[in-house]
């Protein structure tokens, strides 16, 4: 808790230019199933409804809960829902530049700060996949 | 057939821990006898004070801003330069055992060799070289993995969690709920990372360390050159060495470090002549980088407490000392005797109790940057024993590596072959190192740069969080050995200091191609 009485909560953003649609790079990541095929380290995933469960290549199992998936503004959100995360909330959204141009935003806040870390390096490798699968998806299409 | 390389790190080790050094609290005949059969280095210094960014600097021969592992937590790119790749292409059998630490340790999602090989159960793994070739991870066939604990993926945490399971509860909690460096104490002074620990001798990771090198050295055929970088954890905290062996140094026995001011009032006055973040971690009002506890206040520690930690360091550097006895004893016996040469060092140092504090971070002084350095050259070169007091760094440490092979140096190695005397050292020009600092977590940046020659130690502050760029520090080492009187603003040392700055910014300047700095991606 700082002077003010805040807990400073780390959040950590990372960002990817991509050259492919809005559309074609929502696609990659808007289905909750889909984390598995890109990011780094997801092996498999098990969905029912909201409810998320990731398992890593290091074997462990993270329940997460999915609070937004929204393809009109190309927003997913969701929340890791196990210690030893007090507070975790993932946000990935896909923003039209222009065709065949767009931006990724991949935002980690969480605590305690040092897992936020953590996360975020994970996103940065997502980020590379889900350029590297939307720019695929382009060059097929 | 030639030189093989037995190349002996430990972790976080000061200079005046070795007996050869003039170190009195732990007995290290093993070390001693290397030094006086080789070369013993008077100053020694690493490119950096913390883990990741000094062992990239022993693999790759270039300092942290040029390798790009700038701080702990930002892995070593995977397809950069290493000298274990050079001495496989010229036929050596390469090994690294123990600690590694090029790639972060807290890893979720596997993202690092380092944390992975123990899963698969293989001896390495194929990545991309920096030739644009692939090739066993970093240049090394064999790989097996410790650090500080029992925690993590690594195959030692492994094999304890498979074969020892009872005992794992004995080993301190290196990090807290939090997830940053445990403050808890422990011990009978209550000394942070401090605590018995009832693992027997032989499971505890030192050993482990020792007995997997001996194996790997037994399966080698008799006339296959290798390079072997056995890696100790130890002495870094946690001080959780096997309570069997503490009362080979009984902490209340120990005498206070020479450079630990008694009072409160003496601390405050050696810390306020330094730049202001000594003094800030001090008080407590910052931690400006993760490897000290966030939750720790220096300037609660008592003079019980640095006595307890001292005594605990100085157990497990016996104990180092005695498993490199056994390594070297298995060379003899398996008649390697006379072709080995065997370079031992650390990493960088620890505060012990310099100036009040413990652990490391953004602190320039000897505590931290003077290391022990001794090369005992092959048998079969008739080395003569020497003491090189010229200041050398360990970026040289790879260009040695290669010379001990007959390979020449590739381009991208910044360090020259270490110095064999005084004459070699002066006739080569090694008249100063560099050490760098670049840390940014937590929204906290530190920059530091210094410079250390036979006569100054020189660091100048960068811009960052709580330095303006104003700040330095410049110690007068023959008057001064142990920096605590900080003549950056005397003006008596203002040519001193405007030869130094130049210096400094010719290292920052120096011609050569430097990777992109990594990303940070974990904070250890």
């Amino acid at each position: 808790m700082d002077a003010l009485g805040v807990v400073p909560v780390a959040s950590i953003r990372h960002e990817r230019r991509i050259a492919a649609d809005a559309d074609a790079v929502w696609d990659v990541v808007r289905r909750p199933e889909s984390i598995p095929l890109w990011f780094p380290g997801i092996v498999s995933c098990t969905v029912e409804g909201s409810h998320r469960v990731i398992t890593t290549a290091m074997g462990l199992e993270i329940p997460e809960e999915i609070l937004g998936n929204d393809d009109a503004s190309r927003h997913f959100a969701y929340r890791i829902t196990a210690p030893p995360y007090s507070f975790h909330l993932g946000v990935i959204d896909v923003i039209e530049v222009a065709t065949n141009d767009s931006l990724c935003v991949y935002s980690t806040t969480a605590l305690p700060d040092t897992l936020a870390m953590l996360i975020a390096g994970g996103t940065l490798g997502a980020l590379g996949e889900i350029q590297r699968l939307a720019e695929r998806s382009r060059v097929a299409s | 057939m030639s030189r093989k390389i037995l190349f002996i790190t430990t972790d976080q080790q000061r200079y005046d821990t070795v007996g050869a050094n003039g170190g009195t609290l732990s007995r290290t005949p093993v070390i001693d006898q290397l030094a006086r059969e080789g070369i013993r280095y008077e100053r020694a210094q690493p490119t950096s004070v913390v883990c990741m960014p000094s062992r990239s600097s022993m693999l790759t021969g270039q300092f942290p801003s040029t390798h790009g592992a700038w701080m702990n937590g930002v892995p070593l790119a995977i397809d950069a330069p290493s000298v274990a790749e050079t001495l496989h292409d010229a036929g050596y059998a390469t090994a690294l055992i123990g600690k590694a630490h090029f790639e972060p340790f807290m890893d979720p999602f596997g993202l690092y060799a380092e944390n992975t090989l123990a899963n698969l159960g293989v001896p390495t793994i194929e990545q991309d070289w920096f030739d644009g070739r692939r090739g066993v991870h970093r240049g090394f066939d064999y790989l097996e993995f410790a650090t500080h604990g029992v925690m993590g993926a690594l195959h030692y945490a492994k094999w304890m969690r498979e074969q020892h399971s009872d005992v794992i509860r004995g080993f301190y909690q290196v990090v807290d709920a939090d997830f940053n460096v445990n403050a808890a104490g422990g011990g009978d002074t209550n000394a942070p990372q401090v605590k018995y620990n009832a693992v027997p001798r032989e499971w505890y990771h030192t050993d482990w360390v020792a007995d997997r090198t001996i194996r790997w050295l037994e399966e080698q055929e008799s006339d296959r050159d290798w390079f072997c970088w056995m890696s100790f954890p130890d002495p870094h905290h946690p001080w959780d060495p096997p309570k069997s062996e503490i009362g080979r140094v009984p902490w209340r026995d120990v005498p206070l470090p020479e450079n630990y001011p008694q009072s409160s009032s003496e601390r405050e006055s050696l810390l306020d002549q330094k730049a202001r973040h000594w003094r800030l971690w001090y008080d407590g009002r910052l931690v400006s980088n993760y490897e000290a506890p966030a939750k720790w206040v220096p300037a609660t520690m008592t003079a019980d407490q640095v006595r307890e930690v001292n005594a605990m360091n100085a157990v497990e550097v016996e104990l180092i000392d005695e498993a490199i006895g056994r390594v070297l004893a298995s060379i003899e016996r398996k008649g390697w005797g006379d072709d080995v040469d065997v370079i031992f060092t650390s990493d960088h140092g620890e505060l012990q109790g310099d100036f009040g504090l413990l652990f490391k971070g953004p602190y320039h002084v000897d505590g931290l940057m003077r290391l022990p350095l001794i090369w005992r050259p092959a048998r079969t070169t008739a080395p003569t024993p020497s003491v090189v007091h010229a200041p050398v760094s360990l970026v040289s440490l790879a260009a040695t590596f290669l010379e001990i092979a007959g390979q020449k140096a590739p381009s991208w190695v910044e360090g020259a072959v270490l110095p064999i005397d005084d004459v070699d050292a002066s006739t080569r020009s090694f008249d100063a190192t560099f050490t760098e600092w670049d840390s940014s977590i937590f929204g906290i940046d530190v920059h530091v740069r210094t410079i250390v020659t036979d006569d100054y130690l020189y660091t100048q502050y960068q811009p960052g969080t709580v330095h303006d760029g104003s700040e330095g520090e410049l110690y007068v080492l023959s008057d001064d050995p142990w920096q605590r009187v900080n003549r950056f603003e005397d003006p008596a040392m203002a040519l001193v200091r405007a030869s130094l700055a130049e210096q400094l910014a010719a290292h920052e300047s120096r011609a050569g191609e430097r990777a992109t700095p990594g990303v940070l991606m974990a904070p250890v």
